[in-house]
Formats: structure tokens, sequence, C-alpha cells
């Protein structure tokens, strides 16, 4: 057993160091004076220690605390532009906003390398090069909306779209209009149904669970060419999985995946009946990393297939978010041979928000 | 661990999610729940036309044969649980486990089904008002001279069902024989009593795809409310609130029901303290149709002082205790924050909790290991206190004192009222009073039911429509 598993421990133990080496370089990239955020440049002011002298790896961002969400509410946005992208175009995104003040994150290229990234993981049977695409999904100002296009476009696809609110969506939940909702997720599919009896080239579909199953009462998606399904924006569970797999789109690539606008994309284990439909979920390490992290002791690692609160590390050139606390939790799962480091399985809100967040259509 | 299943058309699914349902003492899981996603549901509820057409084929008479067989199946056989089998001394057991109702009121709430299930045939007299059935068999019929037609306004009833008292599964039972397949979606915590009657009915001979069973989440009960033509829905004021306006939606939501005594009849109130304790207390205090408000015209503080003698005497004990007449609560935070609840409102001037001073006791009691709340009795001489017009899950009532020209003005919306009174003009306006959903004259219990006689709605009138329908004669 032990030299059958020397090969994924090596790839563990390299994914490590390389893990090591990318924190390092994005530190010294975010606390450099010429290149960093003016956020971290001041945050840098108020530390006690030199972040470039003190950080050696990952394990050394405790040095920095928590990430706090309230820093993204508000502005000025430009305060996260790293001086080194001063001139380059900036997007924004936007996550939550449902009440109150959206979390703001900036972009120049990182969305479009993350699902370029992305598209490798994805089999050509699935999602043809040179298809078209439906995205049909939150859009207004979300990463989402371009990332999906950029995605189609990068494997030589143009992408469609429908409009989709889920900010709209989460208040006629919270308001009981289930009526009314259902007539918004009527209006969302029919507009769907529309472009896909259109445009024939259609063979890739980027949608939500929700979405997808709305979509599947009126529409063999099978028969309308469909050939590979990204599907993720909210929670997905085991049962959802494997109902997708055996009652809605049978014969269909079925492709789960966790996005997450301060993160990135996370890909899922490839499918395998032994995991009885788990989803587990890889991130794009270096550029991110996803820890569990007690439910009481946010400073320690849970063990394996223990439960824990979902923690993520964002390290990329443009946006740097060390050890954000989400509202999400799950178990622990183990390095694979395709992503030799830490995924988790079961992703779900954490227990404790179950009775006051919302899942709507989107 | 028992496992319950999804009902798909009367096929078991075992689902990859599942839910837990604890003992009420020490909570252990007592069973394991697959629960049904939203996307299921919309999916088996889209084929629904083939599970209607399955249970059409049968004609009301042998429907009604069928559901009289499931009656004693239901009641004193075993029946199929996921490929074991259940006695009724394990649902009862269960049932009692895991909702805190004891035992002996587990019993009688059987027997309240086993009675439906019987006399069904009375029941649908009552509901059709002595229509022919067989006018369902064949969409149409001739009844004194007259060309009759109902038609179907539904190809499934969707019930989206409480956990307060297995009693109230009674009133979609007679769906089965009006040709209706069902769509039930139990309480979280009260999967037992509709998945062993669903069985019974299958085992007397029903058509299993007259059963969807969906134990599910919110979105999931949405799911059913809204594609189904027609549900019931059980529950509090936030739930059914949603939903008051669609009237596809027979709302089954607080009670509020009252006991009223009238000028000429308060004088002698003593002679309904038995039937006020009854009504309070009976079936643990835990239905719609138990009273939670006396409504007097005078003598206010002495009838609440009389009931609160009455019901302090009822104790808690062990669920299995034979003498059990009171619930305990599954989760005992619920217990607590209902108590201090009530406690919070006791400051604000114009009530009184009078148990507590009969009692000497706290109104929060501990016994076996289970948490319950003791009858509790509340004088208010405000009637726009904020326990004037409430409910709870345990015997509560609030003895209001409002003149009698002020009161049907005052009781707002009242799933059942008994009122006391000869005063013809008194009885007319009790007729007449949109407040008033099932009205009792005389001494009736409010929790007594007359079958025939369905509060908050008639179910035939709820799933069939008459249509004009004229015949050539054939000549």
């Amino acid at each position: 057993m032990e030299i059958l598993n020397q090969p994924l421990s090596q790839k563990v133990n390299d994914a490590r160091v390389q893990l090591d080496t990318h924190v390092r370089e994005i530190v010294g990239w975010h606390f450099n004076r010429e290149t960093g955020s003016p956020f971290w440049l001041e945050f840098a002011d108020k530390l006690d220690f030199d972040p470039r002298k003190e950080i050696g790896g990952y394990d050394d961002l405790k040095l920095l605390g928590h990430f706090q969400d309230e820093w993204l509410r508000g502005g000025p946005v430009r305060r996260w532009v790293p001086k080194a992208y001063a001139d380059e175009p900036v997007y924004v995104f936007e996550t939550g906003g449902s009440t109150g003040i959206p979390k703001s994150r900036i972009s120049i290229r990182d969305f479009q390398i993350d699902y370029e990234i992305y598209s490798e993981t994805l089999s050509d049977g699935g999602f043809p090069y040179g298809s078209d695409w439906l995205m049909l999904g939150p859009t207004g100002p979300r990463r989402l909306r371009l990332a999906v296009e950029h995605l189609a476009q990068h494997r030589g696809g143009i992408c469609f779209h429908v409009d989709l609110d889920p900010r709209w969506v989460n208040k006629l939940i919270n308001y009981g209009k289930h009526q009314e909702l259902d007539l918004y997720k009527n209006h969302v599919i029919d507009q769907a149904l529309n472009i896909l009896r259109a445009h024939e080239s259609i063979r890739c579909l980027f949608t939500t669970p929700k979405l997808l199953e709305a979509l599947c009462e009126k529409i063999s998606l099978k028969k309308a060419g469909i050939r590979g399904i990204f599907c993720g924006g909210t929670e997905m569970n085991a049962q959802f999985h494997r109902f997708a797999r055996e009652e809605l789109i049978p014969g269909i690539d079925f492709v789960p995946t966790y996005g997450n606008t301060l993160m990135g994309l996370a890909c899922c284990k490839p499918f395998d009946l032994a995991d009885n439909y788990a989803i587990i979920y890889y991130p794009p390490q270096p550029r991110a990393v996803i820890e569990l992290v007690g439910l009481e002791n946010t400073e320690e690692t849970v063990e394996y297939d223990q439960t824990g609160r979902v923690m993520l590390t964002t390290l990329t050139k443009e946006f740097f978010m060390p050890r954000f606390l989400e509202r999400d939790e799950a178990e622990r799962a183990r390095p694979i041979e395709n992503y030799p480091w830490d995924g988790v399985e079961n992703l779900r809100l954490l227990s404790e928000l179950t009775e006051s967040v919302v899942v709507g259509v989107y | 661990m028992i496992h319950i299943p999804i009902l798909r058309a009367g096929r078991s699914y075992k689902s990859l999610t599942t839910v837990d349902v604890p003992h009420v003492k020490g909570g252990e899981p007592v069973a394991r729940v697959s629960q049904a996603n939203q996307g299921l549901i919309a999916k088996d509820l889209h084929s629904v036309d083939q599970n209607w057409r399955a249970l059409e084929a049968l004609t009301v008479s042998e429907l009604l044969v069928i559901c009289k067989e499931a009656a004693q199946l239901f009641a004193e056989t075993e029946l199929p649980l996921d490929g074991a089998s259940q006695s009724p001394d394990d649902y009862v057991h269960c049932l009692s486990a895991t909702t805190g109702m004891p035992e002996s009121l587990c019993w009688k709430n059987m027997a309240k089904i086993r009675v439906v299930l019987e006399e069904l045939e009375a029941i649908l007299g009552g509901l059709t008002r002595g229509l022919d059935l067989s006018v369902l068999d064949e969409g149409w019929g001739v009844q004194d001279g007259r060309h009759l037609s109902y038609v179907p306004q539904t190809e499934a009833l969707g019930a989206v069902l409480p956990n307060n008292s297995p009693g109230v599964h009674a009133l979609w039972i007679p769906a089965v024989a009006l040709k209706t397949p069902l769509i039930l979606k139990p309480g979280s915590l009260e999967p037992w009593t509709p998945f062993r009657i669903s069985q019974a009915l299958i085992e007397a001979g029903c058509p299993m795809e007259a059963f969807g069973f969906y134990p599910t989440d919110y979105s999931g009960s949405s799911e059913i409310l809204l594609r189904s033509g027609r549900s019931m829905l059980f529950g509090g004021g936030t739930t059914v609130s949603p939903w008051k306006t669609d009237s596809r939606v027979q709302i089954h939501g607080p009670g509020q029901s009252k006991i009223i005594l009238a000028d000429d009849t308060i004088a002698g109130w003593e002679d309904y303290a038995d039937l006020m304790v009854a009504s309070v207390a009976e079936n643990g205090g835990r239905s719609c149709i138990n009273a939670s408000g006396v409504w007097v015209p005078s003598d206010g503080k002495e009838v609440a002082e009389a009931l609160a003698s009455r019901l302090s005497r009822i104790e808690a004990r062990p669920l299995d205790d034979p003498e059990a007449g009171i619930a305990a609560f599954p989760n005992p935070e619920v217990a607590h924050h209902m108590s201090n609840l009530i406690d919070s409102h006791l400051k604000v001037p114009g009530a009184t909790d009078i148990t507590a001073m009969v009692r000497g006791t706290e109104r929060l009691a501990q016994v076996d290991g289970c948490t319950f709340l003791l009858p509790t009795v509340i004088w208010c001489e405000d009637w726009q206190h904020p326990l004037a017009n409430t409910e709870f899950l345990f015997p509560f009532v609030s003895v209001v004192e409002v003149p009698q020209t002020a009161m049907l003005e005052r009781i707002g919306p009242t799933l059942v009222v008994t009122a006391i009174t000869e005063n013809r003009k008194f009885r007319r306006d009790l007729t007449n009073s949109l407040a008033v959903d099932r009205l009792n004259l005389g001494p009736i219990p409010t929790n007594q039911i007359s079958w025939d006689q369905p509060h908050e709605g008639n179910l035939f009138d709820f799933l069939y429509q008459q249509r004009a329908l004229q015949i050539e004669p054939r000549r």
C-alpha cells in the first residue's frame, strides 16, 4: 500500500511546496509599495511586523488573522486594486446584497484565468469545442455572468443569456410570495426554452440546480441537443446529484461545481458511482485554498471526514483574501490524484444559518 | 434503525438525504426519514394524471369497501414499513416517542381514524348532502329527476400535514373514496400516521398509485402547494399566511376556538364547567378545535378560578402512563420559550395567571426525562390584552370578560365557537358572524367533531364542482 500511495503522497508534498512558494510570492506582491493594493499597504502599516519577512508559507497566514467580509462592503473599491494594475480596466463583482450592501470584489483577468483553468477539466465529449452555450443563472453584477461567457468563448463558442435577478427571488421567498416566485421562474424558463429552440447550435448549459429541475420539466435536454451541463451557483447535495443523473438528464455530462466570487471555482471529483453521488470539491490550488476549521475553534483544522467550517484563502496577484470564514460547512476530503490537496465533501450552509438563509430558484 | 421511505405513486424510494427523528426523551433517533428534493416532487406531480386514472378505474362503492377493510388493518394488523413491518403497538410507541403525545392519547386518535375509515360512507353522505355517489363513477347521473354532473377539480390532493395530533389525518382520508390521489407531506415529527394509513389502504386493495408520500423541506412543501390543483395546508399563522388568497389551498390554521356564555346563561356557568374543561384539555389541548378562550359577559374571575382549580389537577406523567393527559414537548426549548413568552405578556397589566396561584408550582415541568407545560388559565380583564385571544400547543385558556353586545365584533377569526345561549337574536347574530367558522349552538364541546360537518371547508365541494348538464333524450 505504501508503494501504491507513494506517488500521491509525493504529489501532495509537491503541491504543498508549490502552495508555500505561491503564498510568499503573493504576500510579497500585495505588501510591496510598488505593486500592492492600498488596502493591504495600509493594513501593513498597522502591523508590528513585515508580512514579507514573517510569512514563509500558508500556515503563517495566521499572523494576519481572518479576513473580514465587512471590508468588502462599500467603497472606495479602488483600494483593492493593486498599484501594479492601476491602469488596467477593472471589473467589480458583487456577492450577497439581497438586503443591505453587497460585498464587492475587483477583478482584472482573474475570472477569465479561473475559468480557463476550469475549462481544462471539462470533457470534449460533454462540452465540445466550438459549441454554443446557454447561461441560465444569476446575471447582473455577478462574476458568473461574464465568467461563463468567457468559458464559452475560450472553448470557441458563443454564450446566450437569460436575465435573472437572485435578489428579487430572495425577496419573494422572504415575503412568502410563492405564486409570484413561480411566475418569475416560469418567465425565466420560458426565455430559456425560446433560446434553446431558436439556436440549435447550443450544446452546453450552465444552470443552477433549481433551474435545471424547472427546465427539465418542460423539455428533454438530451433531445434538445445538450451534451454537457455545468451546474452550480447554489448548494447541491448527493440526492440532487443522483436525481439529476438518474432522472433529469441521464446520458448528459453533468459537472457540479462550487463557484465563489471571492475564491474562484472549485472542481468536482470526477464521477465515481462508488462515491454514492457524494459531491467532493477541490479548490484551484495554489490560486485558492479551502481549509475546514473547527466550528468553535477556527484556528484548528479538522481531521479528515470530520465536519468543519469553510475557510477560504484567495491568493492571486489581483486579490488577496487570507483565511476568510465562509458561511458554509462540509466534511474534509482527502487529496486525490487529480487534485493532490484537501477537498470538501457535502458542502452546505452552516447548520446554525439554515433557518435564516433562503435558496430560491437561482 | 427504522427507515421511512418516500412513496412515489406508492413505490418506496430511499433518498440520499435523510433526517433523523429524535425521541422526545433523550434525543436518540427513532427513525431515519428519506427526504424528497423539490425537483423529485415536481417531476412526480407532472405525471399525476396516471395516478388519477388508476384510482378512477374503481367505483366509489369499491373504494368504500376498501376503506372499511383498511380501518381494521390500520388498527389491528402488522403493516409494511420499508421491507419490515409495523404492528399497532409499534406504531403507537413510535408516534408517542417522536411527538410527545401520551400513548393513551395516541390510541384514542388511532380509534378516531379507524372510525373515519369505517364510516366513510356516512361521512361522504354528509359531505355530499346525500348525493348518489355513482355520479362520480359515470361523471353524471339523475337524482330527483334532475341531471347531475360533477367535474373533478384536481388530479391529486396535496396535503402539508402537521405534527400536533394524529386525528387531523382523518380530514384527508375521504379524498381516497372521492377518487383523488394524495400527495402527502408529513409533519417532520409525525411521519407515522399518514404512512400507516396509506399502507393500510394499499393492503386493502387501493391502487398504490393513489399515494404520494414526500417528507420534505419548506421548498418541497411549496412545490406541493403550487403544483397540486387542490391542497390542504396545516400550520401556524406565518406558515399559512402566504397562501390565504390562493383558492386552491384549503387553510387549516390557528384555531383560537372559544366557548361563549351569554347574558341568559352566565348565571348557570357552573353547569358548563365539565364542558369547558373537556374543550380545553382533551387530546392534550393540542388541537385547533381545543378551546383557548372562554368569553363571558360577567363573572369572569369566578369562571377562571373554577377552571384553574379543575385544570391544575392535570399532572405531567410519563408517556406510557395510562392516565397521562398532556403531551411532552419534543423540543424542550420550545416549551421554555412558550412559557417565557406567556410570562412576559403577563407583565402587561390586565391579565393574571390563575393556575399559578392555585397550583403553586411552575408552569414548566420535567417528568421522566420529558418537558411539559402544565395547563394554564389566564384571567383577562382586558379583551385587547396579548393573552386574551391566543393559543398554544398545550391546555391554555384565557377567560375574557366582554359585554355580550360587543363579543362578536371582538372575538376575531375563530375556528370553533360553542355558544351557550337561548337568546334568539344572539343566536342569529352568531350564525351571521363571518368570524366564526364552525358553530356549535348549545353545550357541545368545541373538540367534538361531527364528521359530516367538516370545519374549514367541505372536502367534496373542494374536490368537485357541479356543472350544468343537458342530455338530449334518446329517440
